[in-house]
This record gives structure tokens, C-alpha cells and sequence, in this order.
């Protein structure tokens, strides 16, 4: 089910200007892949072009190559919508649909595509999806309930149950812990770990724990100053980069001494 | 004195925490007793001379206990607890002065439209009546055609366009579009009924009125405030939902229709209906479009329909001999148009109230 | 799997979606354009109706001496009204958007902005009635008196008229009408002050007053002005109060209270329309097409000064 992800010569544009440049890296199939690095070094412009999200802002636009099961993503005659359903997101801030009860976020990703359903395969979709983001104990009395109505940890887990009701291959978090508190955190850290056996995952984030805890392989971007694009220093496997990496910037940033 | 960082409680003419050059503090109940003081003065002055006017009488009183207050403000507590004092009474007398006429606008027109409303009166039309008697039946059914007309073809040219603006508009025809709304939300409502009248003249000739060149008129006042409240709305919805949804593989137009117009919605909703409640009482488009009769007509593509407000206007104006029935009329048909007005501003503001998303309930 | 062309599970959906996509963004596209087109059509379709009033020989035109001798004392009348109701509506709404922003306890004011707006929603031909049959005659005897005891203005010259329906009760009728209007969103422009600001001045040991000098006045300077030009727009192009409660001579005058009175554009047009025929009815929509012209310069003189005094504000 889950799929490998290969990047080569990836330059990431916002209008003229040159965020990323020139990221080859492979993110493996169930696995996590961890994104890390200073604010500005395009670690979410880089997340965002993996499923074609990127090309939502105005001028935006990437040159290069992300392949996935053999076939190109930007190719002239992929259509993004289908890409987004096959590579799902989550992002900083959980953003629950505040219009819709907690089941219907769940069903969301399949209502909005117009997808019919009977109450059957509608429940099933909804226990399914969150069982797998681990919320389905917390809530199963209330999904009547809006989504707005849950705490920021648990909207952070519907929205990943939002996510997988799509049935993605890949699963894409950009910093999904940022907002919550460290039990919260814990919570979606297990969500991950357990996750990683169906799914590709690839995660951005500014918590060296966090990486070192949850990712199999790491990536470290960087910018060379204000202004200048961001590269893609070094990437391998967690444990080395935490403990040998081959860029003295890499240790650098690790260890706390960066800047 | 260090910890005075709240504002003062909003009424002080004598404010009770020390500040600054203040000498002599005073006790709460130093402006009840000088006014209470004044409006014995005031009284008193109005019954030695005879002249008994209410509205004059409370007048003489907060002029009276204006000065006092001030004086004794500038003796105890200097210049610029006076100057304050002052600004006060100068600011709450303005609004004083506002509210007059609303309070009396809706006195007169209650106490003469009122005596105007029995069942005849909702459910007749003017045909072949002379002096008394006849009601404003067509009148409402020319208002309910017309003004549903005008609400079909600006909701969704206003809607659409906004959502353009909001969504899908960049460069040029975006910009022409925000300053072309911008000027529409000027345009005089006369200026409008010529336009839609001189529109009508191309296709039916010369002279022709209908309640579609009225709604067509309508429109053009009604399509300025739908765009501008819907784009409000719609830019109010966060970016976040827009890319929640993106990231599921949702085509646009569905995220548009099935995500931000509908969280929007009770904010346009309610747009929409202080538009409605806008020009349901324009009465100069209708009267050179939709011109006026005493039938009721109840198809807009052709003939002479009337209109509420129109009614109102040729009642006054031509009232018929004896006119006293007339003049009724056109009081009733007043109290009837400021009592939708106000309906549709009250539900306006219960859709807001009960159908804007409750985060946290 | 993702393209477009080739066969997967989910052609069938999508063949039709993505021609819904672009249907949708020209749907949207063409609403704007109509708008567009509509203004255009309004330009056109004034210009090309008032063109033969232009046009005419001189005598044709009411009155006899032309577009122009029969337009001035309609845009001296307009100007004139609009003039008198502002000089009247604009302190007062700016006290009342200040005793709502500033004074009144925060329930009353909650309650006090309802009625403002509700103000502004009643129709013109309700406050036409209430003039006429009720204010005019009220004010006709301050007239009377403005005539016998400060006559020698030539504002209140007189002979004051006696049914009270002069430009003077237009001009009151209007600011009614525009208070509303200016207040609205001149409170909202107040209630923006910065808290912080606010609080530093009265940290300072200002009175309320000189608090509401320091901070909230000069925040909100540029807002009031485009409040009150658009009040000034509605005003200028008010028709149906100013239609009922004005008895109207067409003179030139600034005699505010005698029965010899300019008229206004709007309110002439309601008046003549209805019977006007052939070249009356292009003199008319000219006179339609000079009022449009002044309330566009009006809004964007309006809109000129607040980007002005926003950008030398530096804020
Ligand atoms: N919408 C945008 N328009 C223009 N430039 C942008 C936009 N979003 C990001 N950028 C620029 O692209 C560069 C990379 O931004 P990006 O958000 O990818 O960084 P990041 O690594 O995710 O930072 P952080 O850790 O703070 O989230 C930055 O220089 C940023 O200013
Ligand atoms: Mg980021």
C-alpha cells in the first residue's frame, strides 16, 4: 500500500523567488522520514510540493522531479486534486471543519468529493479512520458533536483520521505537535509510530526529541543567509545523524550550537 | 493613583477615583442632587411663567443642570475637570438631540398608521375606490414581486461575484471590478431608475413601465452591498479551512461552495437580508420604472405595478377629495414599511446570532 | 493513476469534475463581468438618453435658455441641501458615535448602536411623511421667529413660509436621514483606538476628555471625513424626502426659510418624470447623468483624502 517517494533536482519558487534549491532525497516506504532545520530553510515548501499543495499560492510554482510508483507527480497530465487524495496532510494548527460534527469531518475528504454513502459504510468509514488516529474511545458518545468542540490534541487527531479516511499512501505532518501540550504530543507520537506500518509518513519539526524519537531517516535543510534558497545538507538515517553526522553544520544544529 | 490603568466607568461627570489636579473629592450623589436641584429650578421658572412644554421644560432642566455642574465642577475641581464636564454634557446632549427624532418619527407614525390597519385594509387593493375604504393589497403584492425579482438577480450576480474577488480574481479585472463596486455603491437611487427605465425603453419603446424594470433598478442598488458584505464574510474565513480541504483532494469549486461559502453563510445570509430590508423601501426607482396603479398586477414583464413606498408617496400626493382617507393610507403604508424594515433587521441579526459556528459549546 | 486521460477508478468522477472546475471559476468570472457590463450599460445608457438634451436648441429646454441656465439652480439646490444637512448631522453623529464608543455604559451603548442602524433603514418616503406632516410645521414657527428677530441675515431674510416646507427642513429631514450613516462608522473608526493608547493617556492623569483628545480624535480622523462624505453622498442623492417636504420655486436663493426655493436634482426628477414626455424626459436623465457625476467625484474625493491623511499618518 504505502510507496516510496524520490525527489531529484527540486527547485521550490514563491513568484521569482527561489525558496528551495536543488533537493534530491527518497523518502522510504513505511517509514518516517524526518524533516528538520532553522525557520525559512523551506522545510514546509518542501513538504507542501510532495503533494502538489504547494501550487495553491498564487505565483508558486516548483521545477524538478517527485516520482512516486514509477510516475512523475508533476507530469503534464497528472491532475493535483487526485495526487492530494493519494497523499494526504496535516498541518500546524488542526483546522477541523467548524461548519461540520465530529463524524463529518471524518467524512469530509469523501462528502466533499461527492461520494455517496449509506449509513453503514458511512459509520464504518468514521470508526475506522478513528480508530487508526487513536481518538475513536474519546469521542464515540459525542460524534454528533461539532469538531470545533474537541481539545486541541484530539482536533489535531481528527483531522489525521480526516486524513486517513481518504485512504492515502503517504501521509504528510508539518510540525503536528507545535500547538499541543506534551501529553497530547505523546499521544500523536504513538499515532505515528503505529501508523508508519501502513503508511509513508514524512514529518517536519523543530523538536530534536521528537525526531530522534519517531523517524527512521532524517533530513537536514539549511540556509545559507536571509534571502538565499534553502538546500538540503545531508540526510541518512536517524541514528547517525544524531550521532555522526558527515556536515559539521548538521552537528552544529543538532546540538543546539547553531548561529 | 498607580494602579489607575482601567478606563473610568463610563458615566463620570465627577469621576470618583483622585486624579491628578483633582482637590476636593466628591460623593456619588453630587449630580443626582444638582440635578434633581435644576428641575426644581426649571419648575419652578416654567410655572411662574406659565409655559408648560414638556419638551421645553426638560430642555430648560439639563441647560440648567449643565451649568451648574460646571460651575461648581471649575470651582472645586479646576479648569480641566470643567472642560471635561463640558465635553459630557456636550457629548451625551448630541445624542439626546439624535434619538429625538427617531423616538418621535416613530411616535407619529404608529399613532397615525396605526388607526389605518383592519383586515380591509391588508386585503384590498385601490380599484375604483373613491374617498374612503380600499387597502394596500396590490401595493404588497407589487413589493413582494418586484423586490423578490431584484433579490434573484443580484443574490447570485453579488454572490458570484465576490467569491470571484475573494477566490479566483487577480490582475486587472479584479481591480476594475472592486473600483467599479465602489462606485455602484454610490449611485443615486433616482440615477438608477433612469438607467433601468432607459433600458426598458430600448426594448418595449418609449414610456413603458413594469416591475421588472423596477427590479432591474433595485438590483443595481442591491448588488453593490451583496458583494461587499459577501466578499467581507468570505475573507473572513480562514485560509487554513480553504487548504484543510485542498489537502483532501478536494476539487476547488466543491471547497468554495461546500467549505467556505458555507461557513460563511450566516454572514452573508445575513448581508443579504439588511439589502433586502435596503431597498424595500426605495420608493424614486420604482416610482419612474414601476410607475403606480390602483390594480393589483401580479406579472412584472408587463404593466404598471405598484409598490409599497410608491403607494405611500401618491397617497400623500394625491390624496383624492376629501383627502383625510388618503393621508390614513399613506400613514399605514408607512407604519407597514418600517415595520418590515425592522423585521428584517431583527432577523438579520438572529441569523447571525444563531447560525454563526459556536466553537467551544 | 492521478492523470487526467487514463483510465483508474475514478474516471468516471472525474471526467465530469474537472470540467466542473473551470465551469465554476467562469461562472463566477462571467457575475463579475455582468457587473462590469452594467456599469458600462449605466454610463451608456445615460449619456445616450441625455444626449438630445444636449443637443437641443435652447428653447426647447424648460424654461427656455438652455441645459445649463436649467441646470445650475437644481445643482445649486442640491449642493445647498446636502451642505445644510451635514453642517447639522455631522457634529451630532460624531457626539453620538462618541457617547456609544466612549460614554455610555457598554450594554446601553450595545443598544443605542441597534437603533442607529435600525435609523438608517427606514425608508426615505417614512421620514418624507414625518417632515411634512410633522416637522415642518413644528419648525415653521422657529421661522417665523428666525424672521422677526435675526431678519436682517440674509440666510433668515424671510418672509419665513408658513407650512415650514422650505430648504431649511430639507437640509433637517437629510441630516436625520445621514446621522445614521456618519455615526455608524464613525464608532467604528473610535472604537478601534488603540486600548493601549488610550490607557497611556489616562495613565497620564488626562481627563476622559483629554484622553478622548490625545488618543481617539486624532486616530480617527481620516475615518470620520469618509464617513462624512458618505454621508454627503447620501444626501446629494436623496430623493423622495427631500420630493415631499421641499416646496420648491427653482430660485437661486440662500433665503433658508422663505417659500421661494431651489430644488434638487433627485427630487425634481422624481417630480417631472412621472408626466415628462420627449425632451423633457432627456432633460431629465441629463440632469440624472450631472448628479451621478457629482456624488462619483464626492466618494472619491472622499477616498483620495482618507488614502492621503492614512499615508501622512504614516500608520
Ligand atoms: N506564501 C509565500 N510567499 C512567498 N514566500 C514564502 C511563502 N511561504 C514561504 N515563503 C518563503 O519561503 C522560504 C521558506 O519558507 P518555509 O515556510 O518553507 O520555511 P520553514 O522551513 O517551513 O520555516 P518554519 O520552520 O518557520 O516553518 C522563506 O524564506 C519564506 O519567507
Ligand atoms: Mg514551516
Amino acid at each position: 500500500m504505502a510507496k516510496t517517494i524520490d525527489v531529484s533536482d527540486l527547485d521550490i519558487y514563491y513568484g521569482s523567488f527561489k525558496a528551495v534549491e536543488d533537493v534530491t532525497l527518497t523518502m522510504a516506504s513505511r517509514s518516517v522520514t524526518a524533516l528538520i532545520g532553522p525557520s525559512g530553510c523551506g522545510k514546509s515548501s518542501f513538504l507542501r510540493s510532495l503533494n502538489r499543495m504547494h501550487e495553491v499560492i498564487p505565483g508558486a510554482r516548483v521545477e524538478g522531479k517527485v516520482i512516486m510508483d514509477g510516475r512523475g507527480l508533476y507530469d503534464v497530465d497528472v491532475d493535483p486534486v487526485l495526487v492530494r487524495r493519494d497523499i494526504g496532510m496535516v498541518f500546524q494548527r488542526p483546522n477541523p471543519f467548524p461548519t461540520m460534527s465530529i463524524a463529518d469531518n471524518v467524512l469530509a475528504g469523501k462528502r466533499l468529493n461527492g461520494k455517496r454513502m449509506n449509513r453503514a459504510e458511512a459509520a464504518e468509514i468514521v470508526e475506522r479512520a478513528l480508530v487508526s488516529a487513536n481518538l475513536w474511545n474519546e469521542v464515540k458518545d459525542r460524534l454528533r458533536k461539532p469538531g470545533a468542540s474537541l481539545s486541541g490534541g484530539q482536533q489535531q487527531r481528527l483531522c489525521i483520521a480526516r486524513a486517513l479516511a481518504v485512504e492515502p499512501q503517504v501521509l504528510l505532518m508539518d510540525e503536528p505537535c507545535s500547538a499541543l501540550d506534551p501529553i497530547s504530543t505523546t499521544a500523536i507520537e504513538d499515532l505515528i509510530h503505529t501508523l508508519k506500518e501502513r503508511y509513508t509518513i514524512v514529518i517536519v519539526t523543530h523538536n530534536m526529541q521528537q525526531a530522534a524519537r519517531v523517524s527512521d531517516t532524517t533530513a537536514f535543510f539549511n540556509l545559507a543567509g536571509a534571502g538565499r534558497p534553502g538546500h538540503l545538507i545531508e540526510s541518512g538515517s536517524t541514528p547517525k545523524i544524531f550521532s555522526t553526522p558527515d556536515n559539521p553544520a548538521t552537528e552544529a544544529y543538532i546540538s543546539g550550537r547553531f548561529g | 493613583m498607580a494602579t489607575q490603568t482601567e478606563p473610568p466607568p463610563a458615566t463620570d461627570v465627577w469621576p470618583t477615583a483622585s486624579r491628578g489636579s483633582s482637590r476636593v473629592r466628591h460623593s456619588h450623589h453630587a449630580p443626582t442632587v444638582i440635578l434633581g436641584a435644576s428641575a426644581v429650578l426649571a419648575a419652578g421658572v416654567l410655572g411662574l411663567s406659565g409655559w408648560v412644554d414638556p419638551v421645553g421644560a426638560v430642555a430648560l432642566g439639563w441647560l440648567t443642570f449643565a451649568i451648574l455642574s460646571t460651575a461648581l465642577t471649575a470651582t472645586l475641581r479646576g479648569r480641566r475637570a470643567a472642560k471635561n464636564n463640558v465635553a459630557t454634557i456636550l457629548v451625551t446632549s448630541a445624542f439626546a438631540l439624535a434619538i429625538l427624532p427617531l423616538a418621535s418619527l416613530m411616535w407619529v407614525v404608529i399613532e397615525h398608521g396605526a388607526p389605518a390597519f383592519n383586515a380591509h385594509f391588508f386585503t384590498y387593493s385601490m380599484r375604483s375606490v373613491v374617498g374612503a375604504g380600499g387597502g394596500i393589497y396590490h401595493a404588497i403584492i407589487g413589493t413582494l414581486y418586484v423586490t423578490a425579482a431584484a433579490a434573484v438577480i443580484s443574490v447570485p450576480i453579488g454572490l458570484l461575484s465576490a467569491v470571484y474577488l475573494v477566490e479566483y480574481g487577480r490582475g486587472p479585472m479584479a481591480k476594475a471590478l472592486t473600483f467599479l463596486v465602489d462606485v455602484m455603491t454610490g449611485i443615486p437611487s433616482i440615477v438608477a431608475g433612469l438607467f433601468a427605465y432607459a433600458l426598458f425603453v430600448l426594448f418595449w419603446g418609449e414610456g413603458t413601465r413594469s416591475g421588472i424594470a423596477g427590479a432591474v433598478a433595485l438590483s443595481l442598488l442591491m448588488i453593490p452591498i451583496v458583494v461587499r458584505a459577501s466578499e467581507e464574510m468570505l475573507k473572513l474565513v480562514p485560509h487554513e479551512l480553504r487548504e484543510g480541504a485542498y489537502a483532501l483532494g478536494v476539487r476547488k469549486w466543491r471547497t468554495v461552495v461546500q467549505v467556505v461559502l458555507r461557513t460563511a453563510a450566516p454572514g452573508i445570509i445575513t448581508g443579504i437580508m439588511l439589502a433586502v430590508a435596503r431597498v424595500v423601501g426605495e420608493t424614486a426607482p420604482l416610482l419612474v420604472t414601476a410607475g403606480y396603479t390602483d390594480s393589483t398586477n401580479s406579472d412584472i414583464f408587463s404593466r404598471q405595478m405598484m409598490t409599497l413606498p410608491v403607494f405611500a408617496y401618491q397617497s400623500f400626493k394625491s390624496p383624492g377629495v376629501p383627502p383625510e382617507p388618503g393621508y390614513e393610507r399613506a400613514w399605514g403604508t408607512a407604519l407597514v414599511l418600517l415595520i418590515i424594515v425592522m423585521v428584517l433587521n431583527l432577523i438579520a441579526r438572529l441569523c447571525t446570532y444563531f447560525f454563526a459556528p459556536k466553537p467551544n459549546r | 493513476m492521478w492523470s487526467t486521460g487514463t483510465a483508474t477508478q475514478q474516471t468516471s468522477q472525474t471526467g465530469r469534475r474537472t470540467v466542473a472546475d473551470p465551469f465554476f471559476a467562469g461562472l463566477t468570472r462571467a457575475a463579475a463581468t455582468v457587473i462590469l457590463l452594467a456599469l458600462a450599460g449605466v454610463a451608456a445608457f445615460l449619456c445616450s438618453e441625455a444626449w438630445p438634451a444636449v443637443t437641443a436648441p435652447s428653447d426647447r429646454i424648460a424654461g427656455g435658455d438652455g441645459l445649463v441656465a436649467y441646470l445650475w439652480p437644481l445643482v445649486f439646490g442640491t449642493l445647498l441641501a446636502a451642505a445644510l444637512a451635514l453642517a447639522i448631522s455631522a457634529p451630532l453623529a460624531i457626539g453620538v458615535a462618541l457617547f456609544i464608543s466612549h460614554f455610555a455604559p457598554r450594554r446601553l451603548a450595545l443598544l443605542i448602536s441597534y437603533v442607529v442602524d435600525l435609523l438608517a433603514a427606514v425608508p426615505s418616503v417614512v421620514y418624507g411623511l414625518w417632515g411634512i406632516f410633522y416637522l415642518a410645521p413644528k419648525l415653521s414657527h422657529i421661522y417665523s421667529w428666525l424672521a422677526d428677530h435675526v431678519g436682517w441675515l440674509p440666510l433668515f431674510a424671510g418672509p419665513a413660509s408658513v407650512t415650514g416646507r422650505t430648504i431649511l427642513t430639507a437640509g433637517v429631514v437629510l441630516a436625520v436621514m445621514t446621522l445614521p450613516v456618519i455615526s455608524a462608522l464613525s464608532r467604528e473608526v473610535f472604537l478601534q483606538t488603540p486600548r493601549l493608547q488610550e490607557e497611556a493617556a489616562l495613565a497620564l492623569g488626562a481627563t476622559r476628555w483629554e484622553m478622548i483628545r490625545m488618543a481617539v480624535l486624532p486616530q480617527g480622523r481620516s475615518g470620520v471625513v469618509s464617513a462624512t462624505m458618505l454621508g454627503l453622498g447620501r444626501a446629494l442623492g436623496e430623493t423622495m424626502a427631500v420630493a415631499l417636504v421641499l416646496s420648491a420655486s427653482g430660485l437661486v436663493t440662500f433665503n433658508l426659510i422663505s417659500t421661494d426655493n431651489p430644488s434638487t436634482i433627485a427630487a425634481n426628477i422624481a417630480l417631472q418624470f412621472p408626466e415628462a414626455t420627449g425632451i423633457q424626459v432627456n432633460t431629465l436623465v441629463a440632469s440624472g447623468l450631472a448628479l451621478f457625476v457629482i456624488t462619483f467625484v464626492v466618494n472619491f474625493a472622499a477616498r483620495g483624502l482618507v488614502a492621503r491623511s492614512s499615508k501622512s499618518e504614516g500608520s
